[in-house]
């Protein structure tokens, strides 16, 4: 296991100018040994070329990489011992789920006792022991990548294991118990992990710190209430959450700091008030939607904006057309100038 | 337009992909086709379609008999999970080509017009394979949408678009259902879709259609445990219990007064959606001690996963909450929030819901 430094850029030209010549904007960040790390953002925000530098499939064209403060830019994934783990199964057909298992600690010249031990415990993990004398050919997709991330996960000594978007292929009853599977397993075997994804379950349920990427830019850093809390960004806030945060000019209410032009509060912490309560607009709805656990009301206030509130199935929803009062400013609410958190 | 399935099965050789099934969809309404993959979505969809024959059943619009008339001959827009557009037409002629086909008029006002609708103006004059998978799903649409059709098709039409791009385009797209007079027909694999659309959901499992209705009512009263489980964003908390003199009897001596009907069996299921679990206390509630297993977050919610004496439930709490694993926790439930069903499977009780 090892602690990964990143302190790098990536251009796609020889002499970039501007920042779209850029994959990824210089970035500085730690990944602590042990920990779980996930990369999020929409496609194209650069995540995938992030970890395919860490693992060694891309070069940097500035800065570089270190593995426990040694540089590994000019090495090769098998010199960086890493472990991956792909969108689809990445397994042999002909072989038994032990021997997929077993494979990648063969191959190591680890003892055959101890890579007994060593798949019986991973097995178990994923809850495949009763399959392990199966061939892997006769399986189901979603059996099919357990055993990926369970070939991922095998060896004790390896850097890190890096994942890219591993449960695209499985059915979402089932993403349910192997996100559940991925974080039991972290805590039990401490390996240091990094996930790109672009589901915000994924990303949020599994790492401890999740990294927020747009355009080759890391936004935020940062655990999952710290990035559902005080969006650091405005497309943190956007991204986060369904629906995302919503964003009103600050003018339209009283309170807002000097220079902040944009407030941001989560339809989550939007209320229906009394009429002119402090902190509230009034609206008028344009939808309410029965969401089965809770009702989403859709409103626009003054100048325009469109206001999303979540509301409790015991609050008196409101209907479309109807005049609201809707609290906005609270200890939740954010304010941002430049789409940069200041308040 | 009013499309009539009246007894339609559909085999292929000896394997069965449709259970005979009737099903009458509301017109100029959206309807969800909602289940598992397999479970037959898109088999009933190429039967709507015309693009295969029942083996069994008939297949009417407004009335007339089209079992058997292929998909050429009747007025039906598609869209796919694959993002098809002609490769070697720019956008504006992709757009174009229904219209075109039926040499109408205004063409180039139309397109504009759907192009300004789902946001693709300014890519009218590239090819598809220079825009990004969301504006490709796009120029889809539009094209679907200019063929002005009175029944359109779209077989998971979001599922292969990040969440933010799906979010984006879902609530774009049910307001364009919404202004238009096309009978819809949406299939999906997620609940939490199935409620966004609103409208009417068709519930189907293994081949068999289970139930038809208003999405909320078949999300608030689903018919039966099968419908609960396909309906259920996550699964619904199923716990064994006995009716007792006083309403359920659970595991580890747990209570729950709820009225059942007469003459029902004793063995009863209850079924607890993950939002009716709540950490605070109100009055009335019976507690469930347990311990986390996971708290799994998704930005609005979290969702914590408790071992407790009457078997592992799920909780959703709005919001972020960090649980560490293991640790010790107090669910609440009210009595009054459970589905309760028979041994066969059948509804007995579901909460009361105004309106529905």
């Amino acid at each position: 296991m090892a602690r990964i430094d990143l302190d790098l850029a990536h251009a796609y030209k020889p002499h970039p100018q501007r920042d779209e010549d850029y994959a990824l904007l210089p970035l500085t960040m730690t990944f602590d040994d042990g920990g779980a790390y996930a990369l999020l953002g929409p496609s194209g925000c650069g995540k995938t070329t992030l970890l395919n530098i860490i693992s060694g499939l891309v070069k940097p064209s500035q800065g570089g990489v270190k593995f426990d403060g040694v540089e590994v830019k000019d090495k090769t994934p098998q010199q960086r011992n890493i472990a991956q783990v792909f969108q689809f199964p990445v397994i042999y057909d002909t072989m038994t789920v032990a021997e997929n298992l077993a494979f990648p600690l063969k191959n190591r010249g680890v003892p055959a006792d101890r890579i007994k031990q060593r798949v019986g415990k991973i097995a178990e993990m994923l809850e495949m022991s009763p399959q392990l004398d199966t061939r892997a050919a006769g399986l189901a997709a979603d059996a099919k990548q357990k055993i990926s991330l369970g070939r991922g996960l095998v060896r004790e000594d390896v850097s890190a294991v890096l994942f890219d978007e591993p449960l695209t292929v499985i059915d979402p009853h089932l993403k349910w118990q192997l996100r559940r599977k991925l974080k039991q397993i972290h805590n039990e075997l401490k390996l240091t992990l990094v996930y790109v994804t672009h589901d915000q379950v994924e990303a949020l349920t599994f790492a401890d710190q999740v990294v927020v990427m747009t355009r080759g830019r890391a936004v935020q850093i940062g655990s999952a209430s710290e990035l559902f809390e005080r969006p650091r960004h405005t497309f943190v806030g956007h991204f986060i959450g369904s629906p995302g945060m919503n964003f009103l000019p600050a003018s339209l209410l009283t309170g807002a700091p000097a220079g902040a032009t944009k407030l941001g509060v989560r339809p989550e912490y939007v209320t229906l008030t009394a009429p002119n309560t402090p902190g509230a607009l009034p609206a008028t709805v344009s939808q309410a939607q029965d969401i089965g656990t809770y009702w989403l009301v859709t409103a626009s206030v003054a100048d325009g904006s469109v206001v999303r509130a979540r509301l409790s199935p015991d609050d008196v929803i409101p209907k479309p057309g109807q005049s609201v009062w809707l609290g906005i400013v609270g200890s939740h609410t954010c304010f941002y100038a430049n789409e940069e958190l200041v308040a | 337009m009013k499309l009539e399935l009246q007894g339609i099965e559909k085999h292929f050789g000896a394997q069965t992909h449709l259970y005979p099934l009737d099903l009458t969809l509301v017109p100029r309404a959206v309807t969800v086709l909602l289940g598992a993959t397999q479970a037959g979505k898109t088999t009933l969809m190429r039967l709507m379609a015309g693009l295969d024959v029942p083996n069994q059943g008939r297949v009417k619009a407004d009335g007339v008999d089209v079992t058997g008339l292929p998909v050429r001959e009747r007025n039906v827009a598609m869209v796919y999970q694959q993002f098809i557009n002609y490769p070697s037409m720019t956008v504006a002629d992709n757009i174009a080509s229904p219209l075109k086909l039926r040499r109408e008029k205004g063409i180039v006002e139309r397109v504009a017009e759907l192009a300004a609708k789902l946001h693709i103006e300014p890519f009218l004059a590239r090819l598809p394979a220079e825009l990004s998978g969301g504006q490709q799903q796009r120029v889809a649409l539009a094209r679907a949408l200019a063929k002005n059709a009175p029944l359109m098709l779209l077989d998971e039409p979001l599922v292969n678009l990040d969440y933010k791009l799906r979010e984006e385009l879902r609530d774009e797209l049910s307001q364009l259902f919404a202004a238009g007079t096309s009978t819809v027909v949406y299939a999906t694999t997620e609940p939490t879709e199935a409620l966004l659309l609103g409208g009417y959901t068709a519930v189907m499992d293994a081949g068999e259609l289970l139930q038809y209705g208003p999405t909320a009512e078949v999300f608030h009263r689903p018919k039966s445990i099968r419908v609960a489980r396909a309906f259920s964003d996550p699964p619904m908390n199923l716990i064994a219990g006995n009716a007792a003199t006083l309403g359920v009897a659970l595991a580890a001596g747990v209570n729950l007064s709820v009225p059942l009907p007469a003459g029902r069996s004793p063995s009863v299921t209850v079924g607890v959606r993950a939002s009716a679990l709540r950490v605070t206390q109100r009055p009335g509630d019976v507690a469930l001690p347990g311990r986390v297993e996971l708290a799994e977050i998704s930005g609005s919610d979290t969702f914590v996963h408790v071992h407790t004496a009457v078997g592992e439930l799920v909780a959703q709490l709005t919001g972020v909450h960090q649980f560490a694993l293991g640790e010790a926790i107090t669910l609440y439930l009210a009595p009054a929030q459970v589905h309760v069903f028979d041994a066969a499977g059948d509804l007995l009780v579901a909460p009361m819901k105004e309106g529905i």
